[in-house]
């Protein structure tokens, strides 16, 4: 082998397929900005709209805190249950969706229920749930179960599929039955992280629950949005300041919930 | 001390282990196992040596179904192993005692959590799940944990532990279910020399205490030579070699292993 062919030898290849795709993306992407007609002339123009609004939020006026309140609770509660039975139902659906404990008749139908409860954001389900249960939190706990048990239940089944099976093998070897394979091999893996993700999703649903409202499904995003309609910007500054410190509590929550059970 | 399965008709079918041209194919027409067959009756210490990738562990785990022998016979303590499902499986199981490699602790759990994992298989379901095991399983896990020297570890989870001192936990876990049969599966490969002895010394005398058969993988021939009754040699699925560790000659070596220059 001479010197000349050594200098040629290249570690790097060029990959001309991601320059292209590369390209692609830049053209497409300055294509879309001129269809959907975005200007900076707009965007100045809207700048200034924006300060006039924030203006006319303060100061917030709390006037009507006793709707205030009775909204506030009502979106809690909405979280509260919708997380319980989320995080209830979940648990067997994300056990079933795991690939490595589970046969593939049990684990595509439970992976096709996560599926679907995935793949829709929680205002078409909560525009669904207003449609069959009619107005109200009913609606909004419906929709807010299912969106838990598309996150808990996805998340759930990975953990578990990211566990040692050296301890599940040692119990099998002892004899154990299935459900004390789980309770003592399994559960102990996975207990961490689902509290975790328990919490994370009682946040979620929270924040979830003060939207709801605003198709109808209860809490205080009815109110919200009459009050954006009524250009009742300061009793819509109330409510916004109200529904940060509410996330703000529940945030400090999971915090100390985590706490209490990691390790 | 007594063992409960020594009195009565059957003792030497109680603490045996037939295994007859026992093949498994992961993969089939490549069969890793190419007809084993031997038999372990009474207490006795039986190594098995060979190359890694003979197969050592698919056989531990064929003769407790684990892993699902191709074809063959498993008899372990008068069952006929491959036929058996669902809770008889189980059941036989529980009657074999395994000791692992990377010692199988469940990490999270305690030590005594762990030793009464070796009795999930005779335990309902809830009283597992509750910590309620019969006074009786407690007594004994605590005594098995005094013996394998860890008592004051009790109640120390898992992950806190030394190498040598998890497979104590794994050893102590494999008593806990009264076997008939102790196997381990590389139990010293994980472990530094000194706690080698220690653990093989440990096995072999829970072997003679219960007066059951043991039976281990090993890749160290000295220790095989040192605490085996007797050894069988395997090599590419075959067993080349089956005898008493004097009777172990280089030629033999040579024969399972391959090569020389590793003997000098």
């Amino acid at each position: 082998m001479t010197a000349r062919s050594v200098n040629t030898r290249r570690p790097f290849k060029p990959n001309w397929l991601a320059r292209f795709g590369w390209l692609l993306i830049l053209v497409y992407a300055t294509y879309a900005i001129s269809a959907l007609d975005i200007s900076w002339p707009r965007f100045v123009a809207g700048l200034g709209n924006g300060a006039k609004f924030i203006g006319e939020l303060f100061p917030p006026n709390f006037e009507r805190w006793k709707l205030l309140v009775e909204n506030l609770l009502e979106t809690v509660e909405i979280a509260v249950i919708a997380s319980a039975f989320g995080v209830l139902f979940s648990l067997p659906i994300g056990l079933l969706a795991a690939r490595n404990l589970m046969p593939p008749w049990a684990s595509w139908p439970a992976r096709a229920v996560i599926c679907v409860c995935r793949s829709f954001h929680p205002v078409i389900f909560a525009i669904l749930f207003v449609k069959a249960v009619g107005f109200g939190p009913m609606a909004g706990i419906l929709t807010l179960i299912f969106a838990s048990i598309g996150f808990i239940g996805k998340l759930f089944a990975e953990a578990i599929e990211e566990i040692s099976l050296k301890p599940v093998e040692a119990c099998k070897a002892a004899g154990a039955p299935f459900m004390s394979v789980l309770i003592y091999a399994v559960m102990p893996q996975v207990l961490n992280r689902f509290i975790g993700f328990a919490t994370y999703q009682f946040d979620a649903n929270m924040r979830n629950s003060t939207m709801v409202g605003i198709v109808g499904a209860g809490g205080i995003g009815g109110t919200l949005f009459a009050a954006f309609q009524r250009y009742d910007y300061d009793f819509l500054c109330a409510i916004l300041l109200s529904i940060i410190g509410l996330i703000m509590i529940s945030e400090f929550l999971a915090v100390r919930i985590k706490r209490v059970f990691n390790d | 001390m007594t063992n409960q399965n020594n009195n009565g008709n059957g003792e030497a079918t109680l603490r045996s282990l037939l295994i007859k041209d026992v093949v498994k194919e992961y993969v089939a027409g490549k069969p890793v196992l190419k007809g084993i067959s031997f038999d372990v009756i009474g207490r006795s210490t039986v190594a098995i040596i060979g190359p890694s990738g003979t197969g050592k562990s698919t056989l531990l785990r064929c003769i407790n179904r684990l892993i699902e022998p191709t074809a063959g016979e498993i008899v372990v303590a008068g069952h006929d192993m491959t036929k058996l499902s669902g809770k008889e499986l189980r059941k036989a199981r529980h009657y074999i005692g395994m000791v692992f490699q990377e010692f199988n602790l469940v990490e999270r759990l305690s030590v005594i959590e762990n030793v009464l994992c070796g009795k999930l298989g005779s335990t309902p379901v809830w009283r597992a799940w509750l910590r309620k095991y019969p006074q009786e399983d407690i007594n004994r896990a605590f005594e098995l944990i005094e013996k394998v020297g860890l008592g004051d570890f009790v109640t120390a989870r898992a992950d806190s532990l030394s190498g040598g001192q998890r497979q104590r936990v794994g050893i102590a876990r494999a008593v806990m279910q009264n076997p008939h049969v102790i196997m381990a599966d590389e139990p010293t490969s994980s472990l530094d020399p000194k706690t080698s002895v220690e653990i093989m010394e440990l096995l072999n005398e829970f072997s003679a205490v219960q007066d059951v058969p043991l039976l281990i993988n090993i890749h160290d021939v000295n220790l095989a030579k040192r605490f085996a009754d007797r050894i069988i040699g395997m090599s590419e699925g075959h067993v080349v070699f089956d005898g008493t560790p004097d009777e172990l000659q280089t030629s033999h070596l040579t024969e399972i292993y391959g090569g020389e220059d590793w003997l000098a």
